[in-house]
């Protein structure tokens, strides 16, 4: 089994969770609580990554993060190095694709706190950023639990965006789905049999904590 | 210390046209009938609500001038404010309530003394009665020293018996606070109870006969106020 594709794979979703983590939190605040013009538009576009093709999410990072795309060229200028085909790169990738998965549960978790408790925070004399880590925050740890594992699995399971904008390189860029599709390719399907089963109990398991996280926010 | 306010804002149904004056160890209690803005009037002074124009003053601090562009976050304003449910942070125990923006957390075991809920500092707000929580929530807004305390219809939510056991708590209170306290309710006897001045409020505006009609007047031919006049949709089905 191909066992350094499933540790690149498990690496690149801590990676992307933990960053969508602290990346997702201010975003959800912002559009849970901030009326602005326009906000359905920003809204959308952060949501995007969901609807469109992963290729194509691909092609643009491909564009953006090239050695001529702004990105890459600042990165290069900077470093001297290529993003792509890198695990930063194909972790810019990741926290993009699964940004919508992030930002989603965290707002309604956001949304459903009773306004007058940050109302009571205020009036208690926390900023709004301190009611927003002292108050807001501990009384959204079920939405942003259920935000992280949604995160996990749907990083786990990329495919065509990794694909394109990070290759095949075993041990940096190339995770279990890729080394699954490059198996059966060569025919070799106990190969890719074995890494398939790999996800199943580790996605399963994880569904069930959503399910259990959801039933616990409806109680 | 005074309370200074006289404010304009306009709702929905009628507009807030205010002006009062509380000194310090004095209660006054905004009375008057449901939907008459007493809520609005306390939320302005919290600094939750802007007026459309007017002043507020603690004081010689100006809280809000609508002159001079001042307007103080309700952060600055150093209040207790007590409202009539939701005080409570569902993610903490009692004291940590409590103590959350305590000046001296020692206090706060005092405070708990004194409102008889110290056998109770573990537990979360929703494994405690109504009465309870709201004994918490007075703690809450004594620990911070406030220079002002608002209670907004603090015991509407109680039972008649629980109801009148905060009450006496809150009047044997007032004698050891050495601030204003700006207290809201529609219950003419607990206003009579508790304060030193009323101040009834109808459709936004101080309208001293209020009482004295609500008081004598037959039942059945009551005049609620134009908010609670407008058919709701609520009431048609």
């Amino acid at each position: 089994m191909d066992y350094l594709a499933l540790y690149v794979t498990i690496k690149l979703a801590l990676v992307t969770t933990a960053v969508l983590m602290v990346i997702a939190a201010p975003i959800a605040y912002f559009l849970a609580y901030k009326h602005f013009p326009g906000k359905s538009f920003v809204e959308a576009l952060i949501y995007l990554p969901m609807a469109l093709p992963p290729t194509v999410i691909g092609f643009y990072l491909i564009i953006l993060m090239g050695p001529r795309g702004w990105v890459g060229g600042i990165w290069e200028s900077l470093t001297g190095e290529s993003l792509l085909f890198t695990f930063l790169g194909i972790t810019i990738a990741s926290v993009i694709y699964s940004i919508p998965f992030a930002v989603q549960p965290m707002k309604s978790a956001f949304v459903k706190i009773d306004r007058r408790l940050l109302e009571n925070a205020y009036i208690l004399g926390l900023s709004k950023r301190a009611t927003f880590l002292r108050v807001i925050i501990p009384n959204s740890l079920g939405g942003i639990a259920a935000a992280s594992i949604l995160v996990f699995l749907h990083s786990i399971g990329a495919f065509g965006v990794l694909l394109m904008v990070g290759g095949s390189i075993p041990g940096e860029t190339k995770v279990a789905s890729i080394a699954i599709y490059e198996a059966v390719e060569m025919m070799n399907y106990q190969a890719a049999g074995l890494i398939a089963l790999s996800f199943i109990p580790i996605s399963y398991a994880f569904l069930l904590l959503v399910n259990k996280l959801n039933e616990g926010s409806r109680a | 210390m005074t309370i200074s306010a006289a404010f304009r804002k306009k709702l929905k149904y009628f507009d807030v046209d205010i002006s009062f004056d509380c000194q310090s160890e004095k209660m006054m209690v905004l009375i008057g009938p449901s939907g008459g803005g007493k809520t609005t009037i306390i939320r302005m002074l919290a600094g939750l609500e802007t007026p459309d124009e007017g002043r507020l003053c603690f004081g010689n601090d100006i809280w809000f001038d609508s002159l001079r562009c001042v307007n103080l976050k309700p952060q600055k304003r150093r209040l207790g404010y007590v409202f009539q449910d939701y005080n409570l942070f569902p993610h903490l125990n009692l004291f940590d309530n409590a103590a959350f923006a305590a000046v001296d957390k020692k206090e706060v075991h005092a405070l708990f003394e004194l409102f008889r809920i110290d056998h109770l500092k573990k537990r979360k707000p929703h494994m405690v009665s109504g009465g309870e929580r709201q004994r918490c929530a007075i703690c809450q807004a004594l620990a911070r020293h406030p220079r002002l305390l608002l209670l907004d219809e603090p015991f509407s939510a109680l039972d008649v018996v629980t109801r009148r056991g905060l009450r006496e708590e809150i009047k044997s209170l007032k004698g050891r606070l050495s601030c204003p306290i700006i207290y809201v309710t529609h219950d003419i006897n607990e206003a009579l109870f508790l304060a030193d001045e009323i101040l009834p409020v109808v459709d936004g505006k101080a309208d001293y006969d209020w009482m004295q009609r609500t008081i004598t007047r037959e039942p059945g031919e009551g005049t609620p106020t134009r908010g609670a006049r407008e058919p709701r949709l609520s009431l048609v089905y």
